[in-house]
């Protein structure tokens, strides 16, 4: 069990980072193992890369610092190689969690690719206006823990994770970014049971991943769809076909956030929608701690996609 | 964000979901036999302690809950009858295990509606969650909204009526009772059901496995009417029949008198 959480403002930035905490907050019965935002503010010429050099568990091994102070050192030098500028960098924290910002015109995925060759690391988001902030604890402590009460933007969504099927670790939290796109994020409540036939084709193809959790899946997979050129609602509709399991997924882009049902419909999702404002969660309680009031939902049937512009 | 758990001023246990005090909040504004029940500031456990204090230990039989903020599991296990009002939104599992209550709900409800209820009757103003009268055994659920997947699975009897539309597996390996589904229905209705009546008013996807069209007969309109005239729902739509083909499952000819003899 997991819980989801959507938020778009329609009428421009508003305090992502508190409104996706007071949602998530309320569902931690859903999932205390780990809690995860991906938020959205206005597109800047920097690109913002989030990344990790070890996991929270092994950040307390003999040597770490100096072994994360040099794979930082290395982090910084391969960005300099690859071209691109940094321009500031940030630790979090805890020590090994990072936010720098950058000016690079060119691939993200060579670059995503370079920077993960270094022992470690993992980047957990690249875009223009996507920030994916993840760790270990319920929405409270990861708030508190990198500071997102200052961050606002137009749209987000978040994750409280129930680990069932894989460690209880940075890597198998959501969201996920779906490499090698720029802004591309999803969270999953559910179990995906083709997910090894799907990753063995996808790794194929060449993509990379970095956790043995199923939800992974979904991003890469429509990360590959969106590569061939389809709209984002069209890949969500093949997602459909192709997933076996039961699942409810959130994917957000730049532009557009999405919500896809299985057709068991056996995952929850909740969905209230006014002329400035959409919501969606797993439970009524986490919309209800947003708006404060009783407002109007309605729960998605199944083999539901529906997308927004933001 | 430090104390957006704490605002309300509920104390959590180490998992952060209850607080273990057991003790009823009376918190209640009791009013001869009316109370109302202020449910902001209150657990699921405070509230069904507080619910069942004044309805038992206080002999209330008319009982309003206000701001139930999509809380789940309220008002389970009541077994008496009186008269319950919520005002707003419960969550998931509401008026589960009940026997007796009639109950009001000015607003709509998650999962799981009236899992296992035996007898009295729920009134949603709204829509409901999916599993709404699961294994429902007795009494009336009316939903003025939609219902979402596999209404009244496993259910054993009762009425289940929604003016809206239902989702997939709508009667899911139903024994007995029925349902009135006024708009549509998604695909698998009625599957694998052992016994029972759907009444379907719009288009249903697909069948699931065993459920075939039925004859509609005086005694189905009467029962229909019946149950619409009860609950104030004005005039029931034409509505089609469905029911168990009895060819997937084993059955056998024994009357219900007989089969205990037997068993």
């Amino acid at each position: 069990m997991c819980g989801i959480a959507g938020i778009i403002h329609r009428d421009g930035a508003a305090d992502i980072g508190d409104e996706l905490t007071a949602m998530l907050n309320s569902m931690k019965h859903r999932g205390p193992d780990s809690t995860g935002y991906a938020m959205y503010g206005p597109a800047d010429d920097l690109i913002v890369v989030r990344f990790m050099l070890a996991e929270p568990n092994d950040f307390k091994g003999f040597g770490m610092a100096e072994k994360l102070e040099r794979n930082r050192a290395e982090v910084e030098a391969r960005l300099a190689k690859i071209g691109a500028d940094l321009a500031t960098i940030q630790t979090e924290d805890g020590g090994y969690a990072f936010r720098a910002t950058i000016r690079y015109g060119g691939d993200l995925k060579p670059l995503a690719d370079y920077l993960e060759d270094i022992p470690g690391c993992q980047v957990l988001s690249l875009g223009n206006s996507l920030e994916i902030v993840k760790d270990l604890g319920d929405a409270n402590t990861v708030h508190e823990q990198y500071g997102l009460g200052g961050i606002r933007g137009s749209h987000g969504i978040g994750h409280v994770r129930m680990a069932t099927e894989s460690d209880v670790d940075l890597a198998s939290a959501h969201p996920y970014w779906a490499y090698p796109f720029a802004d591309v994020a999803v969270v999953h409540n559910g179990q995906l049971t083709n997910y090894h036939l799907w990753r063995r084709r996808l790794e194929r193809m060449g993509h990379r991943f970095q956790s043995e959790c199923d939800s992974e899946i979904i991003a890469v997979y429509l990360a590959q769809h969106l590569e061939d050129g389809e709209p984002l609602e069209t890949a969500m509709k093949h997602s459909l076909d192709d997933f076996d399991g039961v699942f409810t997924y959130l994917v957000a882009t730049g532009s557009e956030l999405g919500i896809a049902k299985d057709e068991m419909a056996a995952k929850p999702l909740v969905l209230m929608e006014t002329d400035n404002l959409v919501a969606m969660a797993s439970e009524e309680m986490a919309i209800r701690a947003l708006v404060g009031t009783e407002v109007e939902t309605r729960d998605p049937f199944e083999r539901e996609v529906l997308t927004w512009q933001v | 964000m430090a104390g957006l758990n704490t605002k309300s001023g509920v104390v959590y246990d180490a998992r952060g979901l209850v607080e273990p005090d057991p003790e009823p909040p009376m918190t209640a504004v009791i009013d001869g036999d009316t109370a109302v029940i202020d449910a902001t500031d209150l657990t699921t456990r405070k509230i069904n302690l507080e619910l069942k204090r004044i309805v038992y230990d206080e002999g209330v039989n008319t009982v309003t809950i206000v701001n139930p903020g999509s809380k789940h599991s309220l008002g389970v296990g009541i077994l008496k009858r009186c008269n319950l009002t919520f005002e707003g939104s419960p969550g998931w599992y509401a008026c589960g295990l009940i026997d007796g209550p009639e109950v009001q709900i000015n607003g709509r409800v998650g999962w799981a509606l009236g899992e296992n209820m035996m007898s009295g009757s729920v009134v949603v103003e709204g829509p409901a969650g999916s599993l709404t009268g699961a294994a429902l055994r007795g009494g009336d659920l009316v939903i003025k909204g939609n219902v979402g997947a596999r209404t009244g699975i496993d259910q054993k009897g009762g009425t289940i009526i929604a003016l809206g539309s239902a989702g997939i597996n709508t009667g899911f390996m139903m024994q007995r009772g029925r349902q009135i589904i006024c708009g549509d229905v998604n695909d698998g209705l009625g599957d694998s059901m052992y016994d029972g009546v759907i009444y379907v008013g719009g288009n249903v996807a697909s069948l699931g496995v065993d459920c075939v069209p039925g004859e509609m007969n005086d005694d189905d309109l009467e029962f229909i009417n019946r149950k619409f005239e009860i609950h104030d729902l004005g005039t029931p739509p034409d509505l089609k029949k469905f029911e168990c083909g009895k060819v997937l499952h084993n059955y056998d000819a024994l009357e219900p008198s007989e089969r205990k003899l037997v068993l």
